[in-house]
């Protein structure tokens, strides 16, 4: 573990994109401490994007890890040409001569994809942290340290699609289409949606079109992209100044904010199937 | 008998309709410097391929070290280059070696020695991405001999080198060989095989045609030139004898196969009365009887 922790360490250390990419990543994620100082003044309203309440305990964690999750491109991006480079060097068939077995090879690629979801966790615990302690409305321990599940669903979101990313460069050896392929299947996930919704409206038995498209979009719920995506449902409706508007509006937001157990269960099978499917290419393909 | 330090029993290799290796047995024994001959397509880096665990054999199966270790912890005591060096572009020439010692999990002191042993001391801080061919099969050939390797394999080591560049390489490989190195070479260039090693395997359309040692191989294209003031009456008496095989003329001279030595044709023509004026002993070249076997 150690060893094959070592060797993608030495690879990456010694990479200047890679290393240009990964900061570039964390220096994104700080940025989401500027979201405190949006400010504006229009005549007699003021406005403070941090008063709204989105750095209180224990939304925060909610908030953060969803806001966090968007930047997740840039490692996939230090993932993705990590795995077609290994390709177009040959680099992975001389590590195979050299006596790095095909399963230690995904496995030392899985602890890059472990580590950088773990590093982002502890980062964007630790930003929210602070950001929390300056900005949040209670600061009790016993409400700071309420809701830390957010984190976790954040570094399986994060796992998943790295998993994911690991997968497509394994497959496609490219990393331009390999992210090409990414953004294809985002794009085809929505047309999926938006065509069987209509379609099911049409022809399927439902009473309304809001019906048919609620069933289309629990379909959605398994595409490999929705799945990653539903571990971390969107946390502003649970702002108190949104509440406020729909209620004035005569409409009440009643969601559930919390990730089913459906939700990490299918999750999770993409994982596991990603990393299958990983290893079973590297098995069956000549080099 | 040395130590079989590999053991191919039937291997095969389809691509498709294509039989890359068909049926193809051999042993490696300790010691031995071994030449894998072949015309292009012939199979040779397949074989290596499958040995070397990056291509999977249709069928038939192989064994390290006589079945001690299994493939992965046997390559860790093997060295090889396949077709062409593979290195990390971004890295130097040491922080690629630190590397290897790291996947084969041996101490970084290796690597002075490896690189002094290819004459790269001087370049081990520069990018991979900046040598010439030459320098990156020298800094292949340091890789595989960091673990102090029991067998090192090279596929085609001076594809596309400069004649200076294929000379250092063959220094560099008969030096290896000169230290005991048990070698797999395989190779298209038939005068760096003839160089070099003592066993030849000879592949042609995934088949061993041949397999044997080169000395042997040569003894069966010995042949001898006579010569006599009376040449038709020495062709005669050749003729009619059991003892010998007109192979063809050079010159004035006939060119004749036989298991008997020269001293004793002299003295057996000298004894029926036939007076040599020519008497030679020869040697085909690897290239002649490799062209002949594969019937190029």
């Amino acid at each position: 573990m150690k060893r094959l922790f070592l060797i993608e360490y030495h690879k990456i250390k010694h990479s200047r994109s890679s290393i240009i990419l990964i900061s570039a990543y964390f220096v994104f994620l700080t940025l989401i401490a500027l979201i405190a100082a949006i400010k504006f003044d229009i005549g007699p309203i003021e406005f403070h994007l941090a008063d709204q309440g989105i750095f209180n305990f224990p939304l925060i964690w909610h908030f953060n890890s969803f806001i966090a999750a968007f930047f997740k491109l840039f490692l996939a991006v230090v993932i993705v040409s990590m795995i077609s480079n290994e390709y177009s060097n040959r680099t992975l068939k001389q590590n195979l001569i050299d006596g790095l077995s095909k399963k230690e090879f995904l496995a030392s690629k899985v602890i890059v994809v472990a580590v950088f979801s773990g590093l982002s966790t502890l980062f964007v615990a630790l930003i929210s942290l602070i950001l929390g302690m300056i900005y949040s409305d209670y600061t009790e321990i016993s409400i700071v340290f309420s809701e830390l599940h957010f984190l976790l669903l954040y570094f399986l979101k994060l796992f998943g699609f790295f998993s994911l990313c690991l997968f497509l460069g394994i497959l496609i050896k490219r990393s331009a289409f390999a992210l090409g392929f990414l953004i294809v299947l985002l794009i085809g996930e929505q047309i999926a949606w938006g065509v069987g919704g209509e379609l099911l409206a049409e022809y399927g038995n439902f009473a309304t079109k809001t019906d048919a498209f609620s069933f289309a979009s629990q379909i959605k719920g398994f595409f490999p992209l929705q799945a990653s995506f539903n571990l971390l449902h969107e946390p502003f409706t649970r702002l108190s100044a949104i509440q406020s508007v729909a209620k004035e509006l005569g409409e009440e937001i009643v969601l559930n904010y919390q990730t089913t157990m459906k939700e990490i269960g299918i999750a999770l099978v993409y994982i596991l199937l990603y990393l299958w499917g990983s290893l079973n290419i590297l098995k069956k393909r000549d080099l | 008998m040395s130590e079989i330090l590999l053991k191919a029993n039937q291997l095969s290799k389809n691509y498709g309709k294509v039989k890359a290796v068909t049926n193809l047995s051999f042993e490696i024994r300790k010691g031995s410097v071994y030449g894998i001959l072949g015309p292009n397509g012939s199979g040779k880096s397949t074989t290596l391929g499958i040995v070397l665990s990056v291509v999977n054999a249709s069928s038939g199966n192989f064994e390290w070290f006589e079945g001690a270790l299994d493939t992965q912890k046997a390559l860790k005591k093997v060295g090889a280059i396949i077709e062409r060096p593979n290195f990390y572009p971004y890295m130097s020439a040491r922080e690629n070696l630190e590397l290897v010692c790291l996947i084969k999990e041996i101490p970084n002191s290796a690597i002075e020695k490896a690189l002094k042993e290819v004459g790269l001391e001087d370049r081990s801080e520069d990018l991979f991405s900046t040598f010439s061919l030459g320098m990156k099969q020298r800094l292949a050939i340091a890789s595989a001999l960091l673990n102090d390797p029991e067998i090192l394999i090279l596929d085609e080591p001076t594809n596309g080198l400069d004649p200076q560049g294929i000379h250092q390489i063959r220094v560099l490989i008969q030096y290896i060989a000169s230290k005991g190195t048990t070698i797999l070479l395989a190779s298209h260039l038939l005068d760096e095989v003839e160089k070099v090693c003592d066993q030849v395997i000879i592949l042609q359309k995934g088949k061993s045609i041949y397999s044997g040692s080169v000395q042997e191989m040569g003894k069966s294209g010995a042949y001898l030139l006579v010569g006599a003031i009376d040449i038709e009456q020495l062709t005669a008496h050749i003729k009619q004898s059991q003892n010998f095989e007109i192979l063809g003329k050079e010159g004035s001279f006939l060119k004749i196969k036989t298991n008997h030595s020269p001293e004793s044709i002299n003295k057996y023509f000298s004894e029926q009365g036939i007076f040599l004026t020519h008497l030679s002993s020869h040697q085909k070249r690897l290239e002649e009887l490799f062209l002949e076997i594969t019937n190029a």
